[in-house]
């Protein structure tokens, strides 16, 4: 196999002479090799966009919970100081900490207010837990909590994380998705191109196997120059295509998505694997066409 | 090397040839005689397997051709030097380089045989049109041009379809010279002509023996050729 395809790929100015260069099937599938390029970068861009979003949401969220306990005034600092026991002796639980009267204001503010007095709400306690990189065993915790601190209920904000993460993975899985789709059309065109430019020379092939040329031969011209043609046409398209991502807003906590949609640090060096792919891309098609093609013209 | 046996080739409709056996030796000089439409391009096709018996066996250099896979089938067609009727050429290469078109796809340096390829051009009389492309050609040019393609890799067997049909006869003398020459050298040549001239030029020159196809069947031919 490794033969085969280095022998479609050798270097043989000669051989693929017998081919005329011209034809519409070389700008088309130029043509095709660059847009497929320019749409593969934004593919990439969001499957990259949306695994960052997946991770953050997945990561630090997941490792932060809220306990909230809701218990009569008089009773409320015995079991915030008894839920902080029982957490500090929880494995998992990197930190555990109550917060202030104040922080909690400050959380409210946006319905309240600057400067709310809480001290005299029956607002419940919020105590903000940091889980350690194994994280705690969430089930057992709540039995315990039911146990010691009638008033405690854990939100480890699964609830509402869950979708959003879920949502992150799918768009990632889309923007993949949407990458071999791409390289399938590409497949597709350019299997119509080379099937087209095969049938066009259908005479030209007749004359070279009447002098003894055998199909590797035939067909180096033909693969060589379409794999030749995606990747020129496909490396266009791809610097094209991270223009256009650079041209994008920068990222901003306001924006979410919309706005970090793009590369990261060395991600700005994915894009150069798209005209690889769709050199590949086309080497595997025009090879399937012309053996295809050969054997029916045979 | 060459060897029918029990050919039949039949068309759509009927049987053009039948029941041919016939075994053609090296070193051998043919000529290959009948009425239009009787099947003499078809047999010269059988012979370097562009196309396949509907019955029967042909065999070239003790090779089944039905058996071949199509790159032996590319590798045996090598040794065939073959001028088909149309006499076709990749119209955007020039003359010289359709001429030496065989060396470069059996992967020799054409470049490194250029005193040949110009020795060989010299002698069909090309010369002065090596550059030009085939379409350019008269009908005459594109004979000389395909039998000085089919003779530069100096093949074991050379099949020629009427391939004095388009020249004068001063040069169709020169081109039956170089087949004669050819054959002494020990190729076999196997020639599809109508042209009895031709023919009787040939024997007076080498020992060359006429088969006629006639009646779907094969026939060695009289002396009085």
């Amino acid at each position: 196999m490794k033969a085969l395809i280095l022998s479609y790929l050798r270097s043989d100015p000669k051989a693929a002479r017998v081919v005329p260069a011209t034809g519409y099937t070389a700008h088309l599938t130029l043509f095709a090799a660059g847009a497929m390029a320019f749409l593969a970068v934004f593919a990439l861009a969001l499957s990259l966009a949306a695994g960052r979003l997946a991770d953050r949401w997945a990561g630090e969220l997941a490792r932060s919970t809220t306990l909230r306990i809701s218990a009569p005034a008089d009773q409320m600092t015995t079991q915030v100081d008894r839920a902080l026991a029982v957490l500090q002796q929880t494995p998992g639980v990197a930190t555990a900490r109550a917060l202030s009267l104040e922080e909690q204001a400050a959380l409210l503010s946006p319905w309240f207010g600057a400067g709310v007095d809480l001290s005299g709400l029956p607002v419940p306690r919020l105590i903000e837990i940091r889980e350690t990189e194994t994280g705690y065993d969430a089930a057992g915790l709540r039995l315990r909590l039911a146990a010691e601190v009638p008033g405690a209920i854990l939100d480890d904000h699964g609830r509402w994380r869950r979708p959003l993460v879920e949502a992150a993975d799918s768009l990632r899985r889309l923007g993949f998705f949407s990458m071999a789709l791409i390289f399938g059309a590409l497949a597709a065109m350019v299997t119509l191109a080379a099937n087209a430019a095969l049938a066009a020379n259908a005479q030209i092939i007749e004359v070279l196997r009447l002098i003894g040329a055998t199909d590797v031969y035939i067909a180096r011209a033909f693969v060589r120059r379409f794999t030749l043609r995606g990747l020129g046409g496909a490396a266009v398209g791809t610097v094209l295509g991270i223009g256009g991502v650079m041209l994008l807003p920068e990222a901003s906590a306001e924006g979410g998505l919309l706005t970090g949609l793009g590369f990261r640090g060395i991600g700005w060096f994915l894009p150069a694997i798209i005209p690889v792919l769709a050199a590949t891309v086309a080497f595997g098609a025009t090879s399937f066409a012309a053996r295809q093609t050969l054997k029916e013209l045979a | 090397m060459i060897e029918f046996d029990k050919v039949a080739y039949s068309y759509g409709g009927g049987e053009l040839l039948s029941d041919i056996s016939v075994r053609l030796a090296p070193g051998s000089f043919h000529f290959l005689t009948g009425p239009s439409g009787a099947g003499k391009t078809t047999l010269l096709k059988l012979c370097h397997g562009d196309l396949s018996p509907t019955a029967g066996h042909v065999r070239a250099f003790d090779m089944d051709l039905t058996a071949l896979g199509r790159d032996d089938m590319a590798m045996m067609r090598r040794r065939f030097g073959v001028v088909n009727q149309d006499c076709r050429f990749l119209d955007h290469l020039s003359v010289a380089e359709n001429v030496s078109l065989p060396l470069t796809v059996a992967g020799h340096d054409a470049s490194q045989m250029s005193g040949d390829l110009k020795e060989l051009l010299e002698w069909v009389g090309l010369t002065d049109r090596a550059g030009a492309l085939p379409p350019e050609l008269s009908g005459g040019e594109r004979q000389r041009a395909a039998l000085a393609r089919a003779v530069i890799m100096s093949p074991d067997v050379i099949l020629a379809d009427e391939p004095t049909g388009n020249v004068d006869w001063e040069m169709s003398q020169r081109l039956l010279h170089l087949l004669v020459e050819l054959n002494r050298m020990g190729k076999m040549v196997l020639i599809a002509s109508h042209d009895l001239q031709l023919i009787r030029a040939a024997k007076s020159q080498v020992q060359a023996r006429v088969l006629r196809i006639a009646g779907r069947k094969l026939q060695l031919a009289g002396a009085d050729l």
